[in-house]
């Protein structure tokens, strides 16, 4: 482990304890034995809480990381491959049709939407390996899905339906409770796990296809361990915290000066500056003077959007 | 030594037939240049022998073995593999690049002694050891060829197999990498190249083979198939041939016959 490295784990430590502690009621460190009555706000809010905006944070840090190393583009987004909004289409036709109301069917249904998009993704793309098939792909099916979305906003039953629905895709982690903790994060560190196994594949693809497969990466194989370590990954965090977007594209470029170009060897650091990215963020927004609390998902395009700017605006000095 | 050798291949690639029942014994030791118009199969030969196309009939062999049967890090640290694009698509230091050389050979725990001995040794062969942390964005052609040469050369393989690895150098440049690349076929690897130019391969290949619309032209000892007549059927072209004061062999094109 490099010094980079440690010093991020050191901040996702950090920034974890500051999570659990801070929001509209700050909670010192002495409150949070069981003696104390705010230890409940510790034990049923905070804490869940806090270890979703870790989890979620590390996997699309993770995921970006490895779908910038997949597809050798600085530009790609975990976003772009469809399972992020068939994750959240899925979602929204739990809140459609009302189901919401069960705790488990929401994330479920969500699960389902990631699942059913890679499974499209994985047939269409086939067993050619091609990326710009599976880029395509996965454009075509973000779009699909979108408009599903949208149709089913337009159409929703009630108006309520159609705000819980607006306010759901804005992403946040408000709320949440051990049950989304449950069901995302085994999910997520299943997923991280299959992405990590790619590191020495993407190292290899560096130097192109051709090269790659002569040193011994099966494209086809490698194809799937991305599409079902995103789909795990991204799945799982959807249906979580909602769409949450940047994290991924941002945080490998943020800690690529740190941690070297390799994509193996930006994988874990993307992982831990997204938990610390999303985890910060998190705590800012609860702490925010806001009336009602200012939707992470939101926070993050207001971060992300003018960083992708810069990106494409220093991209386009050095290509000129 | 295992012998490296294309048995009966034919290949068809996007539904055009490339190679047509082509048979070539590679050896050892020696330098052999693939030469022969564009289209003519050589990248395409040079792919069969790395076993990264499944011909439609015949195989490449490797000690007898068939190369596509062989389980792929094992071939991979066999044959070393030099693609004809110079893709480099992150901005990774010369040593990294070097490195990812070695990962046919890596374990499961990371790099070892040895692995560290072989980009060394391959970063020092190809002179590039000074350059060892500069981004490989910031290189010359020459020096980029000379790097991803080394990256090959890491993996220290029975056979190294390079496609147009002297396209885009100047003289000076070709004329050093090709000196490394001999060096390599001297150290008891068997080197097989594509090549275009007809001079550089008269001064670097012990052996040569010409291809034609996928099929052997002609196979052999340099000196016996680089001669006027084969190079002009090969190419369609009359060829003058000579030595020069220093007896270096020279090829030069004249025109169309006729």
């Amino acid at each position: 482990m490099t010094r980079a490295t440690t010093l991020l784990a050191l901040g996702v430590l950090l920034a974890a304890i500051l999570s659990v502690a801070a929001g509209k009621v700050w909670v010192p460190l002495d409150a949070w034995t069981a003696a104390d009555p705010r230890s409940i706000i510790i034990v049923e809010l905070r804490l869940p809480r806090t270890i979703l905006a870790l989890a979620v944070g590390a996997a699309l840090g993770m995921s970006g990381a490895a779908m910038q190393g997949y597809l050798r583009n600085p530009l790609a987004d975990p976003g772009l491959f469809g399972v992020s909004s068939g994750a959240a289409f899925g979602a929204v036709c739990s809140l459609y049709f009302g189901y919401a109301a069960q705790t488990w069917l929401l994330p479920g249904f969500a699960l389902f939407g990631a699942a059913a998009t890679m499974a499209a993704l994985a047939l269409i793309a086939g067993r050619s390996g091609s990326l710009i098939l599976f880029t395509l792909a996965g454009m075509i099916l973000t779009s699909i899905t979108g408009s599903l979305t949208a149709l089913a906003l337009s159409l929703a039953p009630t108006p309520f339906a159609a705000s819980e629905i607006m306010t759901w895709l804005m992403g946040a982690l408000t709320d949440r409770s051990w049950n989304e903790v449950v069901v995302s994060v085994p999910l997520i560190v299943l997923g991280m796990a299959v992405l990590a196994r790619t590191a020495r594949s993407l190292d290899a693809l560096t130097l192109g296809e051709q090269a790659a497969r002569s040193m011994g990466v099966d494209p086809h194989r490698l194809q799937l361990a991305v599409i079902v370590g995103v789909a795990l990954t991204v799945g799982a965090s959807v249906a979580a915290a909602g769409v949450i977007g940047f994290v991924g594209l941002i945080v490998p470029h943020l800690v690529r000066p740190f941690a070297g170009h390799r994509p193996s060897a930006t994988l874990l650091p993307a992982a831990l500056g997204g938990a610390l990215l999303l985890t910060v963020a998190d705590s800012l927004v609860r702490l925010a003077p806001t009336v009602s609390e200012l939707r992470l998902g939101i926070a993050m395009s207001m971060l992300g959007g003018p960083f992708f700017l810069y990106l494409l605006i220093s991209m386009r000095r050095r290509l000129a | 030594m295992s012998v490296l050798a294309a048995e009966g291949i034919s290949l068809v690639l996007g539904g055009k037939r490339v190679l047509e029942s082509v048979d070539v014994v590679f050896s050892g030791g020696r330098v052999t240049a693939l030469l022969g118009s564009n289209g003519a199969g050589k990248s395409s030969l040079l792919a069969c022998l790395a076993g990264l196309h499944a011909p439609e009939a015949g195989r490449a062999t490797l000690g007898g073995a068939e190369v596509r049967a062989m389980p792929a890090p094992a071939r991979a640290r066999r044959i070393g593999f030099l693609p004809q694009a110079a893709d480099v698509h992150w901005n990774i230091d010369v040593a990294t690049l070097v490195a990812l050389g070695r990962l046919p050979w890596r374990g499961r725990w990371g790099e070892t002694a040895a692995d560290c001995a072989a980009a060394e040794a391959a970063l020092a062969a190809t002179g590039m050891t000074a350059f060892a942390r500069r981004g490989v964005e910031h290189l010359s052609g020459g020096e980029r060829a000379r790097a991803l040469l080394a990256r090959v050369l890491a993996g220290e393989p029975e056979w190294l197999l390079a496609d147009e690895p002297l396209a885009s150098l100047d003289p000076a440049h070709q004329l050093e990498v090709g000196a490394q690349l001999r060096a390599v076929a001297a150290g008891g690897s068997g080197v097989v190249l594509v090549v275009h130019d007809l001079n550089l391969a008269a001064r670097l290949a012990d052996d040569v083979v010409l291809l034609r619309d996928g099929r052997v032209v002609a196979a052999g000892a340099a000196e016996d198939v680089l001669t006027a007549a084969l190079v002009g059927a090969t190419y369609g072209l009359t060829v003058e041939t000579g030595v020069t004061a220093t007896g270096q062999r020279y090829i030069v094109p004249v025109g169309r016959p006729g």
